[in-house]
Parts: structure tokens; sequence; C-alpha cells
């Protein structure tokens, strides 16, 4: 049995471990490190560890200046607070720069339960999309996390990852590749294709597994990376398969399904349904269960699926 | 360069200025006049900085957090021989590397994007704990403006400069006492702006911001363990009768009856 662990105890992990590589990297949050677990990297370097207090707009700008700086600065907090609040301080002085500054922003999405729809980010991934020269990891598991931390260090620009707080398994395997902008396909099949990211994935998963009861062929595909999004496999899949199914932890506006519709249009006449939360706010509750009030789940997905091939 | 030549220079940089935005019909007269001193106290007195080049590791930073006074930053890197003087007149135009608000990817020189207010002082601030980090010792200088310090992110990054004892750091204010609807005092007052920065933990210096010698007095006074903060007292639109105390010229390009009377006034040639 693989191992399970949240992803943010895994994103604490791979910043320790890279860390101990790279000694131009230096992570900074704000107020939450016990929560987005950067705290294990202040405490193996205290003095390449800030603390900027409540202010994520100041963190956001200081990282831009740690950058400008050959620093490779790690910034953390939660995703709503990261892409919302300060979302013009990465916009003007990140993006728009270039600057060389990541940041892993936990509790994302619904799965952040009971703190309610005020903390949950069902549009980070839509703000952070917008922004030129951007790069978007959502990792499924604690490999990929780990992966993705690596990843980001490699890439001479922004990176947001998007790290989710509920212990998962672990899907995913030490040689499965992870290379930026190339979707993995997790599951062949030639009949619907569900293109899933992060905490979706093992449902994506479970839901082709319903199908596959049914006698339809379905193919999973983990989009690790939202943006630079995989337009070949996007496109060799919905040709394949002919049907295509988003799932996402994430507003369908402006997500996944957004970036996949948006490589679709005009280039295939592959049918095509969005599953994720439906322009709505979030609510207070457990993760199982606002996932399955909001339609997260395998049935809804292979609901979804098995409309498009009637 | 003697003192003389010093305020013949700010003349001719102030004549820059003009001739720039009338040239373009755009852009921010009033703060960038008021700012010319402030700028040529660091540009031409105190900041290690090498023009041949720009991103010397060890340069002092120089970050323009009134992004929009950026015609007077021009002027002066193009004096210093950062780009050719006749880049200036391109200001603002189609593939200029002069932008409309500052930009490090495409003007040498330029040490920070600033130009959404409150962000280039918060910038400043982190580039002054990654050299402490880097155990660097050139200083990073931050220019701020009055209607700027209405945001809030001056005062978190006022916070972290004190909290992480940023002796390397200075906050200089272009307090000229005008933003764009009127008087800070009618707008939104920012009160006792000394007595706010000491109470953020800053050492705080007031000076005439036209007197070039107190203005490099007042940079050079050594502080220990705490950022400093320099409260520049200016005249919106300095050295341009018509433009003096007159938030009208915030963000006003002049006609050429205005521009020729301004060079008048200047009594210095506007060449090449």
């Amino acid at each position: 049995m693989a191992e399970s662990k949240s992803l943010r105890v895994a994103y604490g992990e791979a910043l320790v471990e890279l860390g101990e590589k790279n000694k131009n990297v230096v992570v900074m949050d704000a107020d939450l490190a016990h929560a987005t677990m950067t705290n294990s990297f202040a405490a193996a370097y205290p003095d390449r560890f800030f603390n900027f207090g409540i202010a994520e707009a100041n963190m956001m700008c200081a990282a831009a200046g740690f950058a400008h700086s050959g620093l490779i600065p790690f910034a953390s907090t939660f995703a709503l607070f990261g892409t919302g609040r300060a979302y013009e301080q990465i916009r003007n002085s990140i993006s728009y720069v270039n600057a060389n500054v990541k940041f892993g922003l936990s509790h994302s999405g619904l799965s952040v339960g009971e703190d309610g729809g005020s903390h949950q980010s069902i549009e980070d991934i839509a703000l952070m999309r917008g922004l030129p020269g951007m790069t978007i990891f959502v990792p499924c598991d604690p490999l990929e996390t780990k992966k993705a931390v690596f990843a980001a260090a490699e890439i001479n620009g922004p990176v947001y990852i998007r790290v989710a707080r509920p212990v998962v398994d672990t899907i995913t395997t030490p040689n499965t590749p992870f290379v930026p902008g190339k979707a993995n396909v997790m599951r062949d099949g030639s009949d619907v294709c569900i293109m899933a990211t992060g905490l979706m994935l093992p449902v994506a998963l479970n839901a082709a597994r319903l199908l596959e009861e049914d006698g339809i062929h379905a193919a999973v595909v983990n989009f690790h990376t939202i943006k630079p999004i995989d337009s070949d496999c996007i496109l060799a899949m919905a040709d394949r398969c002919g049907a295509v199914v988003t799932a996402e932890e994430h507003s369908v506006i402006g997500g996944l399904g957004s970036a996949v519709a948006e490589v679709l249009a005009g280039h295939s006449s592959a049918k095509f349904a969005r599953v994720g939360i439906q322009d709505k706010f979030g609510k207070s509750g457990k993760p199982a269960d606002l996932f399955a009030a909001y339609g997260l789940t395998a049935e809804n997905i292979a609901a979804q699926c098995k409309s498009l091939k009637q | 360069m003697s003192e003389e030549n010093l305020e013949q220079k700010a003349k001719q940089i102030r004549a820059d200025i003009l001739k720039m935005l009338y040239t373009c019909q755009s852009g921010h007269p009033g703060g960038s006049l008021s700012c010319v001193e402030m700028l040529m106290a660091l540009y031409y007195k105190v900041a290690n900085i090498d023009p041949s080049n720009p991103k010397m590791e060890n340069r002092d930073r120089i970050v323009l957090s009134k992004g929009h006074a950026c015609p007077a930053l021009y002027a002066i890197l193009a004096d210093k021989g950062y780009f050719p003087r006749e880049d200036l007149w391109t200001l603002r135009q189609l593939n200029s590397h002069l932008q409309g608000h500052p930009d490090m990817m495409k003007t040498p020189g330029v040490d920070a994007n600033t130009g959404s207010l409150g962000q280039g002082v918060s910038i400043a601030m982190g580039m002054a704990i990654a050299a402490k980090y880097k155990k660097a010792d050139y200083k990073v200088y931050a220019i701020i403006g009055d209607g700027e310090v209405q945001e809030g992110l001056v005062w978190e990054s006022a916070m972290a400069a004190a909290h992480y004892k940023l002796d390397n750091f200075v906050v200089m204010l272009d307090h000229n006492g005008l933003q764009i609807d009127g008087s800070n005092e009618l707008v939104m007052s920012i009160g006792n702006i000394m007595a706010k920065f000491q109470a953020f933990g800053f050492e705080c210096i007031q000076v005439d911001g036209h007197d070039l010698d107190a203005i490099v007095k007042a940079l050079q006074a050594p502080v220990s363990g705490k950022p400093k903060f320099i409260c520049c007292e200016t005249v919106k639109g300095k050295g341009v009768s018509f433009m003096e105390n007159n938030f009208g010229w915030h963000g006003k390009a002049p006609s050429e009856d205005q521009y020729n009377a301004a060079i008048k006034e200047l009594g210095v040639a506007v060449n090449g």
C-alpha cells in the first residue's frame, strides 16, 4: 500500500530537501507556517525562513525583491489569500516582470472543509491562469507534490503550486514522469476521456472503474499542469474518444474545464462536459460531504460520461 | 560636480521632463518636478552605482515607488549615461524602452517595476532583507509619494522593515501635499507622517526636499538597527510657477504655449 500523506506535509518536506540542495532557496510565510507546513523548513534553516505576519500583499512584493536579488523564494499562505488578496501584487510585481518567485499555496478548494466558503478558494486557478507566463501545478498526491516543488525550482519565472490540505493516498510512482506542461495518461480507454486534476484524480479513476462495469472504457488523464496546458494531449484524446469530461476541485469557470474547452473549441467535434463547482461558493462541512454536495463524485463523473455517450 | 553646476543640472532635468511630456502629450509633470533633488541626491551624490554596469552585484538599489514620476528618473538615468539622451523623447510611445511607468525589463538602471502604488516600497524592503541574508553591504532606497502612503501596503512593509531591523533601507517621502483629486488633507489626511513612521520604528529626519545638501546630509546620517525615513518637504510642480502647488498638473501634459513658457522660466535650452 502506497503512503498516505497530506499534500501540505509533502510540500513542507520537499522544501526542506530542496533547501538542502540549493542554498538560494528561501521560504516565506504569512503567519500560517504551521498550516502550510513551511515550519519544517523554518526549523531546518532558520536563517532562510522569513515570516511576514498576516500581510500577504507585502509578502508577495518582498518575494519579488528577493527574486530580484538572485534568491529563489517560495512564498506560502492559503490559496485564497495568496492568489486573491495579493492578486495585484502577484500580477504587477511578479508576473509582469517574470520574477523567479514560487508560491506554494495550501488549503485550496472545497477540501479545506469546516472553515467554510470564506476560506475555500474555488477561483484561484482562474486568477492565476490569466497571467501571461505563469506556470500552474496542481499535484494529485504526495509524490507529485514533491516533484512539483523540484520542477518549480528549475523554471525561471513564477510558478503557482496548488496544495490541497487532506491526507490522500499516493497514486503515482517514483517513476511516473513529471514534465511541466505534459499531461500523464493514468488509465487507457477509447470510449470517453476523463481529464482530471489534483484531488479529483482518484475520484476520476473510481469513475472509470464504475464505467467499466457498464462496458464503457474510460481513459483518465492527469493534468498536473494547468498552464501551460497540454493541447496536444487534449486534442489527441478527444479525437480518439470522441467525448471528454473534465473534473476539478475548482469552479468550472476559469479552471481546467475552461482550459480544455479553449483547446477543443474550433478544433474538435468531441462531446464535452465539465465536472467542478458550478459557479457557487463553498460552505462548511466535512470534505467528503462537500465533495458529494457539489457533485465532485465518481458517480457524477460517470453519469456525465454516460450522458455524452448516449 | 560643483554645487552651482548641480543647480544648473536640476534646471536641465526639469526642462527635459517637460520636453518628454510635451513630446508625447502625456504623463505626470507635478510629481516628477517635485522629486528631482531627491533623485539627484541619490544618483549624483550618495548611491554606489555604475552606469556602465547597471546590474553591478553590489550596487545600491533605487526604487522609485511613486513610479508615475519616472520622467524625472529617466532624465537622470540618461544624463548619467545609462542610455542615449535622444531616447528620452520616445517616452510612452510604442516600442520605446521608456514605459509610462518604470520597467526593469526594458530600461537599464531601473531596479524594480513600480507605479502600482505601495508595491515598489515593499519590493525594496524585500531587497533589503535579501541583502542582509546575503551579507551584502548595499543599501536600498525607496522614493514614495504622500498620496501613496494611503496604501495599506506601505505600512505592511514599514512594519516588516522595523521587524527585520533593516538599517540598510531608506524610505524617502516626496511630501508635496497634493494628489490627483486635490490636497492630501482634502482627499485623505495622512496626519503627522513623521510621527507615524516613528511609531513604526523608523529613524525619522525632515528636510527641505529641494535642498540638495540637506537631503545628502540626511541620507548620510548614520543609523543602526532600524530603517530610516526622510520626509522631504517639496513643492509639486517645482520650478514652473504656473504648475507649482496646483494639483491640476498631476497628470497633464503642457500645451505648446505652456511648454515654451515653462522652458523660458527655467532658462535652459533643451537640446537633442
